[in-house]
C-alpha cells in the first residue's frame, strides 16, 4: 500500500475519516457509536490514536483494539455484550455518542431522517424516527452528510427526528444533556460553537471552498472570518486508515475518489 | 390438563381477527416468525394494527392489506435499509402510522409487560415525535424537579407472535443467537403469545442446546407453540441459518411493479402451508 517512505497523498474519503475522527476529540471514556462506514472507520481511528479509552460499539458487542471494517472474519476483542435493549441503557445514562446521518438538517442541527412531505403520505417513507429523539435529547450526536445540497441543509426540516439546539433549549432544564458535535459533509467541516449555537462554517476541505459551500446550503451558515482548509491526515493516520481499518477501501464506496 | 400447547401456523391465525393489535418478535430482517406472518398474509383477516421493530413482517402484511396501522420506529430489511413494500403503501397513504423512538417503542413493551399506565422518558421531548404519535401526552415528575416527561403509554397487544431457536410443547422458549431483541418483552405484554420455533424438543434438551440465560422465555407468557424449520426465512436466524439475501433481493424487487408482486405471492405467499413454502425456497 504505502510504498516505502513516501505517503500517497490522503484521498477526498480519507481527509473526511480523519474530520469526522476529530468529533471524538475530548470525550474520553464512552462508548462510541457511528453508524455508517465512514463514520466507522473514524471512529476507530480516534480510538486508535489520540482517544483511546473509547469504547467502540460494534453489535451486540462493545469492542476493544482496531479490527479492520467490514470483514465478519475478523477477530475482536469483545469487552462487552451489548444487545439492543442493553444499548438503551447506554444511550439513558449520557454516556455515549452517536454518528447519524441526516436526509435534512437546518441551522440548529434539527435533523430528519423519517420522511420527505405530508407525514399522512409521505412523498419519499424514509427511516423513520429511529433512536435519534432518544440519542440527542442524552448524549452527543454528531453528523456525516456525505452529500452536502440545498436539498439536505434546509431552511426548515419535513420532520423533527433528532433536536437541534433552538428546540432543545426551549425544553429548559429537560434539555440539559444535549449536544451536538461536528457536521461533516463531503465538502466541508461545521459546528455549532456560536452564541446562538447557529450553525457555523469550521473549514472547508481541500476540493471545495467557500462558495461551493454557500451554494450548497440552503440557509444561511455562520461564517467568521477567514475559513481554514480541513486539515489533511498525518502520515499515521493514513497507514491506520489504509492498513489497518479499511485495507478493503470500502470508505471510497461513500465518497469517490475525485 | 395439558402442557402440550403444539399447533400450527392456521390454527394461531384461527384465533385472530379482524381489527386487532398484533406485536411481531425479531428486529429488522432478523428473526422474525415469517411463517406465521405468511399465514396471517394468506388469511382473510383485515384492518390490523401491527408493532414491531419492523422488517418484512411489516412489509408483507402491509402488501397484502392486512394492515390499517402501523406502530413502529423503524420499517428496514437491514442491508436493504428502507423496506420497499412499507414504503410502497405509506407513499400511497394506505396505512396510518404511529411513530416514536426506538427506546420509547421499548418502554411501550415494558409497560404494558408490567401492567402500568406509562413509563417516563425524556426521549421525544422536543422532536416531532408527539406530532406523529396520536394521544401521546407528558407528564410532570411529582418531585422537587418537577421536570416535564414523555409519559410512553402501555401498548395494547391483543397478540404477540415471536420466533425462537427452539422451545419444549410446553412453550419454555430458548433464543441461540446473540441478542434476545425484545421477544420476551413481547410475550409478556400480550394478552397471548404465539411462538415459533426452529425445533421443539424435550425440556431437559434444552440445558444442552446453549448456557442457561438462553432460556429466555417461561412458559406461563406462552399460549402456542408452532413447530416450523426455516420459519424465520428469509430472515436471519443464526446460528441455524443467516439471512437469505438472494431471496430478499427477490421479495424487495417485487415491490417494483404490480406484476411482479402478484407472481411473488402466488408463488411464496398464497401457499397451503409452510412445509410447501419450503419447497418453493428450496429449504
Amino acid at each position: 500500500m504505502s510504498g516505502g517512505g513516501a505517503t500517497t497523498p490522503a484521498t477526498r474519503a480519507e481527509v473526511c475519516v480523519a474530520a469526522l475522527a476529530e468529533t471524538f476529540r475530548g470525550d474520553g471514556e464512552v462508548v462510541a457509536n457511528p453508524i455508517g462506514t465512514v463514520p466507522v472507520i473514524a471512529g476507530r481511528l480516534a480510538r486508535a490514536t489520540f482517544e483511546p479509552a473509547l469504547l467502540v460499539a460494534d453489535a451486540p458487542a462493545l469492542i476493544e483494539g482496531t479490527p479492520p471494517v467490514g470483514d465478519p472474519d475478523a477477530g475482536k476483542t469483545v469487552a462487552a455484550w451489548i444487545p439492543f435493549r442493553k444499548m438503551f441503557d447506554v444511550v439513558w445514562s449520557g454516556r455515549r455518542h452517536v454518528i447519524m446521518g441526516a436526509s435534512q438538517i437546518d441551522a440548529y442541527g434539527n435533523q430528519n431522517f423519517a420522511l420527505i412531505g405530508d407525514p399522512a403520505k409521505p412523498k419519499a417513507q424514509l427511516l423513520g424516527f429511529r433512536g435519534a429523539p432518544g440519542n440527542t435529547i442524552n448524549h452527543k450526536t454528531s453528523y456525516w452528510i456525505p452529500g452536502h445540497s440545498p436539498r439536505s441543509f434546509v431552511e426548515k426540516v419535513d420532520v423533527v427526528t433528532g433536536l437541534g439546539y433552538d428546540r432543545a433549549a426551549a425544553l429548559g432544564p429537560a434539555g440539559r444533556f444535549h449536544r451536538l458535535g461536528l457536521v461533516v459533509t463531503d465538502l466541508a467541516v461545521l459546528d455549532f460553537d456560536t452564541p446562538e449555537h447557529r450553525m457555523r462554517l469550521r473549514s472547508v476541505h481541500p476540493w471545495s471552498s467557500v462558495d461551493d459551500v454557500v451554494a450548497a446550503t440552503g440557509f444561511e451558515l455562520v461564517i467568521d472570518g477567514d475559513v481554514p482548509t480541513t486539515a489533511e491526515p498525518g502520515a499515521e493516520a493514513l497507514r491506520l486508515i489504509r492498513e489497518v481499518i479499511d485495507p478493503q477501501g470500502l470508505r471510497d464506496r461513500e465518497v469517490p475518489p475525485s | 390438563m395439558t402442557l402440550d400447547k403444539r399447533v400450527t401456523e392456521d390454527d394461531v391465525v384461527a384465533e385472530l381477527r379482524d381489527g386487532m393489535t398484533i406485536a411481531v418478535g425479531g428486529w429488522g430482517s432478523r428473526r422474525k416468525p415469517m411463517s406465521l406472518i405468511r399465514a396471517v398474509a394468506r388469511s382473510p383477516l383485515r384492518d390490523l394494527t401491527v408493532v414491531s421493530y419492523g422488517g418484512p413482517d411489516v412489509g408483507l402484511l402491509c402488501a397484502t392489506g392486512k394492515v390499517s396501522r402501523v406502530v413502529f420506529s423503524f420499517v428496514s430489511l437491514d442491508t436493504i435499509p428502507l423496506e420497499p413494500h412499507f414504503r410502497a403503501a405509506r407513499q400511497a397513504g394506505a396505512v396510518a402510522t404511529t411513530e416514536m423512538d426506538e427506546g420509547m417503542f421499548l418502554l411501550g413493551l415494558q409497560a404494558a409487560a408490567w401492567r402500568v399506565p406509562f413509563l417516563p422518558t425524556r426521549a421525544g421531548l422536543g422532536t416531532d415525535v408527539p406530532a406523529l404519535f396520536p394521544g401521546l401526552r407528558t407528564v410532570t415528575s411529582p418531585y422537587d424537579d418537577g421536570e416535564e416527561l414523555i409519559a410512553m403509554p402501555a401498548f395494547d397487544i391483543d397478540v404477540a407472535l415471536i420466533h425462537m431457536h427452539r422451545a419444549d410443547a410446553a412453550g419454555n422458549g430458548q433464543y441461540l443467537n446473540l441478542d434476545p431483541y425484545f421477544d420476551d418483552l413481547m410475550a409478556q405484554a400480550a394478552r397471548r403469545t404465539f411462538m415459533s420455533v426452529e425445533e421443539v424438543v424435550a425440556t431437559d434438551d434444552l440445558a444442552a442446546g446453549g448456557p442457561p440465560q438462553s432460556q429466555l422465555i417461561p412458559r406461563v407468557f406462552v399460549d402456542g407453540v408452532v413447530e416450523a424449520p426455516f420459519g424465520a426465512h428469509f430472515t436471519e436466524c443464526p446460528p441455524d441459518y443467516g439471512r437469505d439475501e438472494a431471496f430478499q433481493k427477490e421479495y424487495a424487487a417485487s415491490a417494483k411493479d404490480p406484476d411482479a408482486w402478484q407472481a411473488f405471492r402466488a408463488r411464496y405467499v398464497d401457499v397451503a402451508s409452510h412445509d410447501e413454502y419450503r419447497r418453493a425456497v428450496g429449504r
